[in-house]
This record gives C-alpha cells, sequence and structure tokens, in this order.
C-alpha cells in the first residue's frame, strides 16, 4: 500500500514536471510577450524602456533559463504576480479553487445519485434499459455546452426562474440558485458514465449464486440491491469516478466560462484569452494536481473496499 | 441494430456535408455571403432553418460544418489510431522499460484534465511555426495536431492490451519458428488480430474529436469565422438566447447526431 502510494506520487510529480516543461515551452511560443503589451498600452514607452524592461524580468533570457528560474520559485511556493488582475496568482487563486470544488463536489453528487438509480433501475428492470441506454448515449454525446445554452433559454430566459449566469454576492439560498444551472450541466454530460457502469456491473451481479441463493431465502428485491448487489458494483463505479476525473474538470472550464461563474475553468480561459501566460500555467498546473490527487483517491477509495485488490 | 443505426446517423450528415454545394446552389444562397437586411429570418421556403446573426442560411452553414467537424474528427481519428497503434505494439513486442515508460506517459495523459490542456495548447501561436493563422486549412490542421497529442492514448492502451494476448498465441510462435522476421509477425500475425479492439478505439476517438473541436471552437479557440463549424455557429448563440434562442438548437442538434453516431458505431463493434 505504502509502496503503490510513493509510486502514484512519484508518477504524478513526474507528470507535473513534464507537462509544465512542455506547457512553458508552448506558451513561449504564444503571440507576444508582457512588454509588448505594456508598449501597446502606453505610447511614451521607447525602444530602450523595453530593452531595459525585458532585461529586468529576465524576458532577454533564453527559454530554458526562463523555465528553471520559474519552476524553482514555483517550487519555493512563490507563484508570481497575474498580469491579468494585477495580483498575486495565490491570492487569485484560493476563492477560484474553492468555487469550481464546490461546483465539482455538487456535480458529483447529483450525477452519481442519478446515475446509479438509473444503472439500479436498467439492471432491476431489464424493460427499463433500453430507455435508461438511451438517457446515458444522448448525455454522453450532447455538447455540454449546448445544454448550458438550452437550460439557460428554458429555466432564465422562458421561465425567469433562474439566474442566467454569474454568481451571488453572499452566500445562503441565493448562492444556491446560482448554483443550480451549472450543477445541472455539469451532472447531465457526467451521468451517463455512472449509468452505464452500474447497469452493466448490476446487471452482472445480479446473476451471481449467492444472490439466488438470497432471493430463494426470501430477502426482499430492495435489500437484494442495496445490501447484497451494490457493495460489489461499487468498485467499478469508482473506478469510472477515478476514469472520468479529467473530463470533469474539463466540463467546469465549459460551465464556469458559459455561465460567467469565478472559478479555476474560467480562470484559466480567461488567462489564456488575456495572454497572462503566468496565471494559465500556474492554474493549469494546480487544476492538473487536484485532479491526479482525486484520482489517486478514487484507486485507493477501490482497494479499501476490495480487499483482494490491494 | 446500434451499429445500423450509428451508421445511418453518420452516413446522413455526411451526405449532407458532401452535397452541400449542389445544395447550395439549388437554394441559390452562399453560406458565407452576409446578408443583414435577412437577419433571425424564420424558416421560409428559401431559407428552411432560418438564417442567422448575419442573415447567413443556417441549414447550409450546418452542411457547410458537418464538412469541417466529421473532416476533423475523422483526420484526428486517423492520426491517432496510427501513432497510437504503433505505440501499443511497439510496447506490447518490446516489453520491459521501453513498455514501461509508454504506458506510464499514457497513464500520466490520462489523468490530466484534456480540455484545460487542450485550451493553453490552443492558444499557443502556431504562426511562429510555420502554420499561418485564422484560414480554415491551417485551423484544422492546427486543431488535429492538438487533439492528436490526446487522441492516441486510449488507442495505444487497448491496441497494446490486444497485442499482449495475440503475442502469447501459438501461431505467433509458429510464424517464429517458421522464420518470419519481427516486422512481419507484428503486421501479418498481430496487426489483423487485434484489429476490432482498434476499430472500436477509432470510432470512440472521432467522438471524442468531434466534441473537443465543437467545444474549442466554442470558446473561440478552434475553426474561426467566417469558416463554419458546429462549435463556432453555437458561440455567439448564448447572447442571443433573449433575442434569437432558436439560433442555438440546430448546431448542438448536429453535433449530437455525429457523437451519438460514433458512440453507436462502437457499442455495436463490440457486441
Amino acid at each position: 500500500m505504502i509502496r503503490l502510494l510513493a509510486g502514484r506520487l512519484v508518477q504524478i510529480a513526474v507528470t507535473l514536471a513534464l507537462l509544465s516543461f512542455a506547457m512553458f515551452l508552448l506558451i513561449g511560443l504564444m503571440p507576444g510577450d508582457p512588454i509588448d503589451l505594456a508598449l501597446a498600452g502606453d505610447p511614451r514607452l521607447t525602444a530602450e524602456d523595453a530593452a531595459r524592461l525585458r532585461a529586468l524580468h529576465g524576458l532577454d533570457q533564453p527559454l530554458l533559463t526562463r523555465y528553471l528560474a520559474w519552476a524553482a520559485a514555483l517550487l519555493r511556493g512563490e507563484f508570481g504576480y497575474s498580469r491579468l488582475f494585477a495580483q498575486p496568482v495565490a491570492q487569485i487563486i484560493g476563492p477560484a479553487l474553492v468555487s469550481t470544488l464546490v461546483l465539482l463536489g455538487a456535480a458529483v453528487a447529483v450525477s452519481a445519485l442519478i446515475g446509479l438509480s438509473l444503472g439500479a433501475l436498467s439492471a432491476m428492470r431489464p424493460r427499463f434499459a433500453p430507455f435508461a441506454d438511451a438517457i446515458a448515449i444522448l448525455g454522453q454525446s450532447a455538447p455540454s455546452f449546448w445544454l448550458g445554452i438550452l437550460l439557460i433559454i428554458v429555466f432564465a430566459v422562458t421561465l425567469g426562474w433562474l439566474p442566467a449566469g454569474g454568481a451571488a454576492e453572499e452566500g445562503g439560498w441565493e448562492a444556491l440558485r446560482f448554483l443550480v444551472l451549472p450543477v445541472a450541466t455539469l451532472a447531465m454530460a457526467n451521468l451517463a458514465a455512472y449509468a452505464r457502469h452500474s447497469a452493466a456491473e448490476l446487471t452482472q451481479v445480479l446473476r451471481a449464486p449467492w444472490i439466488t441463493a438470497a432471493r430463494a431465502r426470501g430477502v426482499a428485491e430492495m435489500r437484494l440491491l442495496l445490501r447484497h448487489a451494490a457493495p460489489n458494483a461499487a468498485v467499478p463505479v469508482l473506478q469510472v469516478a477515478a476514469l472520468d476525473a479529467g473530463s470533469l474538470v474539463g466540463g467546469a472550464l465549459i460551465t464556469e466560462t458559459l455561465f460567467a461563474r469565478p472559478g479555476m475553468g474560467k480562470l484559466i480561459y480567461d488567462a489564456v484569452m488575456g495572454n497572462d501566460t503566468n496565471l494559465a500555467l500556474v492554474a493549469l498546473l494546480l487544476v492538473a494536481l487536484v485532479t491526479m490527487l482525486a484520482t489517486l483517491a478514487a484507486d485507493l477509495g477501490q482497494r479499501a473496499l476490495d480487499p483482494r485488490l490491494a | 441494430m446500434r451499429l445500423r443505426f450509428g451508421l445511418l446517423l453518420l452516413g446522413l450528415l455526411a451526405a449532407g456535408g458532401i452535397a452541400a454545394p449542389w445544395i447550395a446552389a439549388w437554394l441559390g444562397l452562399d453560406p458565407f455571403a452576409p446578408d443583414l437586411f435577412n437577419r433571425f429570418a424564420p424558416s421560409s421556403a428559401t431559407n428552411p432553418l432560418g438564417t442567422d446573426d448575419l442573415g447567413r442560411d443556417v441549414l447550409l452553414r450546418l452542411l457547410e460544418g458537418a464538412r469541417v467537424s466529421l473532416a476533423v474528427g475523422v483526420a484526428t481519428a486517423v492520426a491517432a489510431t496510427v501513432i497510437g497503434t504503433g505505440i501499443g505494439l511497439l510496447a506490447a513486442w518490446r516489453g520491459g522499460v521501453v513498455d514501461a515508460v509508454l504506458m506510464r506517459l499514457a497513464d500520466g495523459m490520462l489523468a490530466l484534465p484534456a480540455l484545460p490542456v487542450l485550451v493553453v495548447l490552443a492558444a499557443a501561436d502556431t504562426g511562429r511555426i510555420g502554420l499561418p493563422r485564422g484560414e480554415a486549412a491551417s485551423d484544422i490542421i492546427r486543431i488535429v495536431a492538438i487533439l492528436s497529442v490526446f487522441g492516441w492514448v486510449g488507442v495505444a492502451r487497448l491496441s497494446r492490451a490486444a497485442a499482449l494476448s495475440v503475442l502469447a498465441r501459438d501461431y505467433v510462435r509458429a510464424a517464429r519458428a517458421l522464420g518470419a522476421s519481427e516486422l512481419r509477425v507484428l503486421l501479418r500475425h498481430v496487426l489483423p488480430n487485434i484489429a476490432g479492439p482498434i476499430a472500436i478505439a477509432a470510432a470512440l476517438t472521432v467522438a471524442g474529436a468531434i466534441l473537443a473541436e465543437s467545444t474549442l471552437s466554442f470558446l473561440g479557440l478552434g475553426i474561426a469565422p467566417p469558416a463554419a463549424s458546429w462549435g463556432n455557429m453555437l458561440a455567439n448563440a448564448q447572447d442571443l438566447v433573449f433575442s434569437a434562442p432558436w439560433v442555438a438548437v440546430w448546431p448542438g442538434l448536429a453535433i449530437l447526431m455525429a457523437v451519438a453516431g460514433c458512440t453507436l458505431v462502437a457499442d455495436g463493434l463490440r457486441r
């Protein structure tokens, strides 16, 4: 267990190092550096000023030197500044991460609840299976930004029940109202995987001899499902959760951008659009780290549930 | 059943895309010419699905979008399948350190949140490495290249697993005993026998590529207007939810059809 954990942590560190290196080089190819932008904003700057500023910020150094200096600073916990927001990156990222985790947590809860119910329903009632299957395929195939727009049209524009975007100034019920549509959008895209895998898994488990034995003893169907079948189907479902962590975070980028909801996804998008290299990279690495840790947690959860895996 | 329905959906879209120029000529409309006096027209005999915010015919732009989106999907799948199969075969055949390094790399790619990485990748300036920006053809090449970076992983994992089981079969040992070269063993004996799993992975790659392209285009990082893509047709639909909500319906349905079609084909192949 300890060896496995250590191995996975090393793998995460290597992945992050490779990702940061590749991204830093590629962003080096992005049009314009911060000094070009300063030049565009202030006509009084001369060519000498530009050269002096480049030297001051180390932008005249080769890309590799810049990468090593930047990575070393990150490892010391210095995240640098955001050009776009004119604030330390650490200050911007904190609240954004909390907001995104709230969104993701709610979306996982909703999609697991609905997805698992659909899966259980189609495993217990084979006549319902084609419908659950169709819902799963539709949910998996519909682009989530389109679903989001449709939800806005129905619930924000036509019915006027919920806000079309943004975030509440303060917490409480008002904040929940702002959460409904983004969570629904994100959950619709992700419940499909839960539904398909739990249906497949439960169907298989329900055929097992011990289920027949339990049925013969007169165990009620509901108890059969929850007590005897569900725990055995939980492992593959956690596996789906682990595999889906990445696409869930990707979905958060879409929903946050679509609903103008502050969070890590929108931060990355805004930083990329605003040429804010440092913010984009730090936010991307943090999101990747959180995703990989979530995957690791789901893997460990599987092992805790099923001793045969450990 | 699933396979047929999936192929039917994809066939309809492909036929529409191929026939786009003739349909445009038949309707007497240009999918790229703005007509500001005819914005947001409802559906009529001249504009079967109405017009968009610049007065362009929505049906024709959908068909143009089918060409772009399907081309991106198929091209990405081809590139990802070739690279992925090569890497999968190499890993299964060499084993040892090569296998471990390649598969850890695949694991790492799989664990990453693809979309945020793609967003950052899509913003990198390809102008500096020789691909001009803003033209439809170079946009397509750029998107296919970016999507292939992630696309090969699924194919590589599936083809490696399939190749491992085939390499242990008796007929492979027999071929080796008869003196067949390793290349011949891989290409003549292993590859044809792992074609099934590869086809499934390829179909799923097409679905993923179409979704990813539409998402990037929606975010303004993919295919740039005036070229039509289902994603960029939806890009300003969000601003129009109050004035012209119907604009949002058709491109999304087209994406849904294409992606569901590929998923059904993959499902059908699996059974």
